[in-house]
């Protein structure tokens, strides 16, 4: 995911293209998120003016969905899906070994920035589990060895 | 000659190494100096034997699968003929072979981008024929085919469009629900990828029925795939005339856009999923007001399932009378079934309604994929109860399930062998409903925490505690506003009725 540091700039045009729509704030965030790999700090004054809402009520929808992040992801984004069919197919296994080539408890980031370890809730492979989403890049049927693969390749 | 393939780029397909074996194919062919043509499609849904490739032939598509990138060069050299992995006549596996397709005969078969294919394979004719009648009859239609919403309360589709049809006001608004939350559920997802033409041929009859010339798909971001389809289909769509100021020449208005969530289970629920398109917190809103009557910025809106939605087409090709032929009492049509977990054989099968759920899991799923007997099926999502083996007999239909204490809800079954422990299951469940409650209700938001507490109590020793297990799950089921934490005492008392001894402490001990 994109790393750059807010500018204020870019976040008035990112606001801007999107403000005509109806129902403007989900696309906002999104657009803000692609942009800077967060939400950064700064755009929630922006929104408010733009919307004419307070900051609190642009705060309190930041942080009731779960994708939306207060600081960037690391380098590479390591999410498992959680869900019972994922379970049923020996997910627990994979939880534990995720959690542990990656040394991270879940929504955890490692400290030198490198990977970001998260629970996901369905990625509908629910046929093809355990699943895991790695860089955006989805992965059915996959076990200890497999994941150790997988992080290893691009780490490469 | 030219060699005709076609290889899914479905998400499961392309998670399984669809992409790999679609490098290999192309590699082989240049190396050989022969011409391919190589059309991604969605997937057929037998998920089990991907990636599954096609190859053209005079009797019909051949399939190979489930190939690796490996076997791709022996496939060349033997000139897609015997070969280990060869499926003979796609549509002739016995697996394919059995089942209705009316809302995924598509899928699989065409390129899902191509207006050409869509039109070729029956798109575009249930749109072209409600175009020539009045929104009365339409919705007519709707009702007749006995039609009832896919995304899990079943309510009667034509009766919630007659409401926004009759509602009055200037605008009104067709909202697709494509959040599919449910764990064992992708069949949305598959539509979306595979066939999403008809989702907007669907929506755009939902237009013309009820007076709405504006529509939203709200699509869940854990799905890149199906937004990246969605969108562009809409792009295409909007191109051809299909959607815009002038649908197919008739001057009617139809346009809709994709809305992608952020990640919150909730918002499958309509009126959360309202207020999230809006762009509010997802918080569930009390009933009434009816979506129907005051939905989306206030407006009339007609909120409905993916599946329902895509389903319309077909409905208006064949007639209201074909579909209502199907299916048993008033589980009218067809029903895609999704057969997830720990399955030998699993994928979407549409098939009308009224197989017994052990048929499902034993012959059409092949048992378990570890080959261990059965314990346990989960049916309709995280919220739907867990049927054991003695419930197998129960015929797959929104009253019948009903009746056994569970629901269908968007019609996803979970497998689970007899290594599941359905004490940590439930106990799930219940941390599910604490990690994803809105918040707006006590009895889920707090109760579902002390569920979670109760049951390590329970399986801590403390067996005085199973009542007071019982008890909340009745507080939450009677004093829930929506089914999240309504629904979630189902998982939880199934899966205790179904395995006492699970959550007993002797099991951790015996690990
Ligand atoms: C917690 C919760 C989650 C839901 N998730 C979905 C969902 O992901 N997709 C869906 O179509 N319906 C979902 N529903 C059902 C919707 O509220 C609603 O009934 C449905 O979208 C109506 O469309 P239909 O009549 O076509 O089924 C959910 C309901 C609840 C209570
Ligand atoms: S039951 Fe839970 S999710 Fe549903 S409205 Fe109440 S708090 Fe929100
Ligand atoms: S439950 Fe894991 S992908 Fe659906």
């Amino acid at each position: 995911m994109p790393v750059h540091s807010p500018d204020t700039a870019e976040i008035d045009r990112i606001i801007a293209a999107h403000v005509h729509l109806e129902g403007p704030m989900l696309p906002i965030l999104h657009a803000l998120q692609a942009a800077f790999g967060h939400i950064p700090e700064a755009s929630v004054t922006r929104i408010a003016e733009a919307l004419n809402l307070g900051r609190a009520e642009v705060h309190g929808v930041i942080s009731f969905y779960h994708d939306f992040r207060k600081a960037p992801a690391g380098a590479r984004t390591l999410r498992i899906c959680r869900a019972e069919a994922c379970q049923a197919q020996g997910g627990a296994a994979l939880e534990a070994a995720a959690q542990r080539l990656t040394g991270l408890g879940w929504g955890e980031t490692s400290g030198d920035g490198r990977v970001t370890l998260e629970p996901v809730y369905c990625l509908g492979l629910c046929a093809c589990g355990p699943a895991v989403q790695l860089d955006g890049t989805l992965h059915g049927r996959v076990d200890a060895a497999r994941l150790d693969a997988l992080l290893a390749e691009g780490a490469a | 000659m030219r060699l005709r393939l076609r290889l899914p780029a479905d998400a499961a397909a392309k998670a399984l190494g669809a992409e790999a074996v679609a490098a290999a194919v192309l590699r082989e062919a240049a190396a050989r100096g022969i011409e391919v043509e190589l059309t991604r499609t969605g997937t057929r849904g037998m998920i089990w034997l991907e990636p599954l490739l096609e190859v053209e032939t005079p009797e019909g598509r051949k399939g190979f699968g489930p190939l690796l990138p490996g076997e791709v060069a022996a496939l060349f050299d033997v000139g897609f003929g015997d070969h280990p992995k060869a499926l003979g006549l796609v549509e002739e596996i016995p697996w394919f072979a059995k089942q209705t397709r009316l809302t995924f005969a598509r899928c699989g078969r065409i390129d899902p981008l191509s207006l050409v294919e869509y039109g070729a394979d029956g798109g575009l004719a249930g749109l072209r024929r409600a175009l020539g009648m009045t929104g009365e009859e339409i919705v007519a239609e709707v009702t007749e085919s006995g039609l009832r919403g896919r995304g899990g309360a079943g309510f009667p589709t034509g009766i919630k469009w007659d409401t926004v049809r009759k509602a009055g006001g200037p605008r009104k608004y067709i909202v697709c629900n494509a959040d599919e939350g449910d764990s064992g559920t992708f069949a949305d997802r598959m539509l979306m990828e595979g066939d999403p033409f008809s989702l907007i041929e669907g929506m755009a009859i939902a237009g013309l029925g009820t007076g709405a010339e504006t529509g939203f798909v709200y699509l869940r971001s854990e799905y890149p795939d199906a937004i990246a389809v969605m969108t562009r289909a809409v792009e295409i769509a909007r191109g051809a005339g299909i959607l815009g100021g002038d649908v197919l020449g008739s001057g009617r208005a139809f346009d809709m856009e994709i809305r992608v969530g952020a990640g919150a289970y909730v918002c499958g629920e309509e009126t959360s999923l309202l207020n999230s398109l809006e762009g509010r917190r997802g918080v569930v809103r009390a009933k009434p007001p009816l979506p129907a009557l005051e939905g989306a910025f206030g407006r009339p809106t007609v909120v409905n399932n993916v599946i329902s939605l895509a389903t319309v087409p077909v409905i208006f090709e064949r007639g209201a009378a074909h579909y209502r032929d199907f299916g048993l009492g008033r589980s009218r049509g067809t029903i895609p079934l999704q057969i997830a977990g720990n399955v030998a054989r699993g994928g979407l099968f549409e098939t009308a309604f009224g197989m017994p759920l052990g048929e499902i899991v034993e012959e059409i799923g092949g048992g378990t994929r570890s080959g261990r007997p059965v314990k346990a099926v989960q049916v309709g999502g995280p919220l739907g109860a867990y049927f054991g083996p003695d419930r197998f007999d129960t015929p797959f239909g929104y009253e019948e399930f009903d009746g056994q204490g569970g629901l269908i809800g968007h019609a996803g079954l979970v497998v689970f062998d007899d290594s599941a422990d359905m004490g940590q299951l439930a106990r799930f469940a219940m941390e599910f409903c604490a990690v994803e409650s809105c918040g707006k209700c006590t009895p889920c938001r707090i109760g579902a925490v002390r569920g979670v507490e109760t049951i390590d109590r329970i399986r801590a020793g403390d067996a005085a505690a199973i009542p007071l297990l019982e008890d909340l799950c009745e507080t939450m089921r009677d004093g829930s506003l929506c089914a999240l934490g309504g629904f979630t005492p189902y998982p939880v008392l199934s899966a205790l009725r179904l395995a006492p001894e699970d959550f007993a402490p002797e099991r951790e001990a015996a690990e």
